[in-house]
């Protein structure tokens, strides 16, 4: 329980620092420090992303062959593709990815900052390590998670074209078209939400996981692993409610 | 008469059911050199966190330029820190940055200079403790000594007036210690900088210090054993101060166990019962 409250604290204090501390002439985050951390969460996440999307759009795509030739529908292996990656696999994807590569780095950095002392330090120099750590980290990630998603996505669309050209002999211009016709807004729009709803999951809980840490290598260790298994439960969770809401509670649904 | 800059009234802290500080009352006034001596593990380093307020006393009251420390919002602690500096044991340097920008963040993060004078102050704090040069290098890639030197030459980055070092000289070379020694006597004797120091090294402590404390071990862990001047201190009677001072392996602070307690710790109460010495 001690835990959960930390969370809400933890995310009271990013606010607080990202809106109401510039108007009380405290010192700003780091621009520089927050891109630092855009490059090392997204950019440098970009090939490993773009991998994991190209092979869920092809795996989609095969599947959707399989079972849709029997039906003699195979035109319609770009709707699946789209409906699928926009809604639900971009974001969960690329959202575990950056799990994997920065949540996990997220907290073992500040983990070992913290039984290393480093974050004693910082205190000691009145330097906050809200603003001076974790904020940066958490804007990097609700910048970076929702641009890799689209980016994923359209990798993905590659994915589900080289099945639909190479085995189903599909026009290009008929994919991209099919593609086209069959997304609705609404299935990006709900994709890139989720993406920031994940983002700003992930940075907390790896962030609160990573300050939490006591008892040295192990502690942080056994965080790291914490976080990770948290950050990607929460992620599933969420994403089963905005599912539900942006699909079943708003009236515009398709 | 000089105006107290620390007074340290009844400190009290408890871990759970072990008391590490146990009634601890001294005065540091402006320009003194501060000694806190002791054995390993006796709470010198939990004494010293507690006056820079990373850790809240159980009970009892630390002022600092006269303002109670507990009772602070994390605004005014701010205010305060940004008065004084602190040189942790291994240097808790961040190892993110390079040695330059650890020196720099003080400065960067605590005042309106510019880049240009950042620079320059960089450089001369660096020389102060030997280190022109090292500017680029990650803490990583230099030695446990050095990133004590990187981690005094951060903590005088502000010309604070008000210096803690924890073991500022242990790991390093005489040489160095006595550099080092040289630098805490001309910023506090020259700048009228006012210091705590934690050290179980005697030379340096005598060579340094204005004012002493001891905390006992054992039976009077966490109370301080002896207070005064360095000779004040040279010449105390109690035989357990004599035995640190001079470091001798057996004395009130006993060497080993006992043989009845080494026995009774080795079987357990029941089976040590019978056992014939």
């Amino acid at each position: 329980m001690a835990d959960l409250r930390n969370f809400f604290v933890l995310n009271a204090q990013i606010l607080y620092w990202i809106f109401l501390a510039p108007f009380q002439g405290k010192r700003l985050v780091s621009l520089s420090q927050t891109f630092h951390h855009m490059v090392r969460i997204g950019v440098q996440a970009v090939p490993m992303a773009a991998l994991t999307s190209f092979s869920i759009g092809l795996t989609l795509a095969m599947n959707g062959a399989h079972e849709l030739a029997r039906m003699g529908a195979t035109s319609y292996v770009p709707d699946l593709v789209s409906m699928s990656i926009l809604r639900e696999l971009g974001p969960l994807l690329v959202g575990v990815v950056v799990i994997g590569r920065s949540g996990s780095a997220i907290t073992a950095e500040l983990g070992t900052m913290k039984v290393s002392e480093e974050i004693e330090a910082l205190e000691v120099m009145a330097i906050n390590p809200i603003r001076f750590l974790v904020v940066p980290r958490f804007l990097a990630m609700l910048v970076m998670l929702p641009v890799l998603t689209v980016f994923g996505n359209y990798i993905g669309f590659v994915g589900g074209w080289s099945i639909c050209h190479f085995a189903l002999n599909m026009d290009t211009n008929a994919y991209i078209l099919r593609l086209i016709s069959s997304a609705h807004p609404i299935d990006l729009y709900s994709g890139v939400i989720k993406s920031f709803v994940f983002a700003w999951l992930i940075a907390t809980i790896s962030s609160q996981a990573g300050l939490q840490v006591t008892g040295g290598a192990e502690g942080v260790g056994q965080s790291t692993t914490g976080s990770v298994v948290v950050s990607i439960i929460a992620m599933l969770v969420a994403n089963a409610l905005l599912t539900g809401f942006f699909f079943f509670a708003l009236p515009t649904g398709s | 008469m000089a105006e107290p800059v620390i007074e340290v009234r009844d400190l009290v802290r408890k871990f759970g059911h072990r008391t590490v500080l146990n009634g601890i009352t001294f005065t540091v006034e402006k320009g003194d050199t501060m000694i806190i001596m002791g054995g390993s593990g006796c709470g010198k380093s939990t004494l010293l966190r507690h006056i820079i307020g990373s850790l809240r006393p159980t009970s009892g009251s630390i002022k600092i330029f006269g303002r109670e420390t507990a009772t602070m919002t994390p605004d005014e602690m701010d205010k305060l820190r940004q008065r004084f500096g602190m040189n942790f044991q291994f240097g808790a340097l961040l190892q993110s940055l390079t040695v330059g920008q650890n020196v720099a963040l003080p400065l960067m993060e605590n005042s309106n200079v510019d880049a240009g004078i950042i620079d320059l102050v960089v450089k001369m704090k660096l020389e102060l403790v030997g280190l022109t040069g090292f500017e680029n290098l990650k803490p990583a890639e230099i030695s446990g000594g050095m990133r004590k030197r990187v981690g005094l030459a951060r903590a005088v980055a502000l010309d604070p007036e008000l210096l803690f070092s924890d073991e500022p000289t242990s790991g390093l070379d005489p040489i160095m210690t006595a550099v080092i020694d040289q630098l805490t006597l001309d910023l506090t004797r020259k700048l009228d900088m006012t210091a705590v120091v934690v050290t179980h090294d005697m030379t340096s402590a005598f060579r340094i210090g204005t004012k002493m404390i001891m905390l006992g071990a054992g039976k009077r862990a966490g109370t301080i054993i002896a207070f005064g001047t360095p000779d004040e201190v040279r010449n105390h009677p109690d035989p357990e101060v004599q035995q640190f001072i001079k470091g001798e392996p057996d004395g009130p602070v006993p060497l080993k166990l006992a043989p009845e307690d080494y026995i009774e710790s080795l079987l357990g109460r029941e089976r040590s019962k019978g056992v014939n010495y």
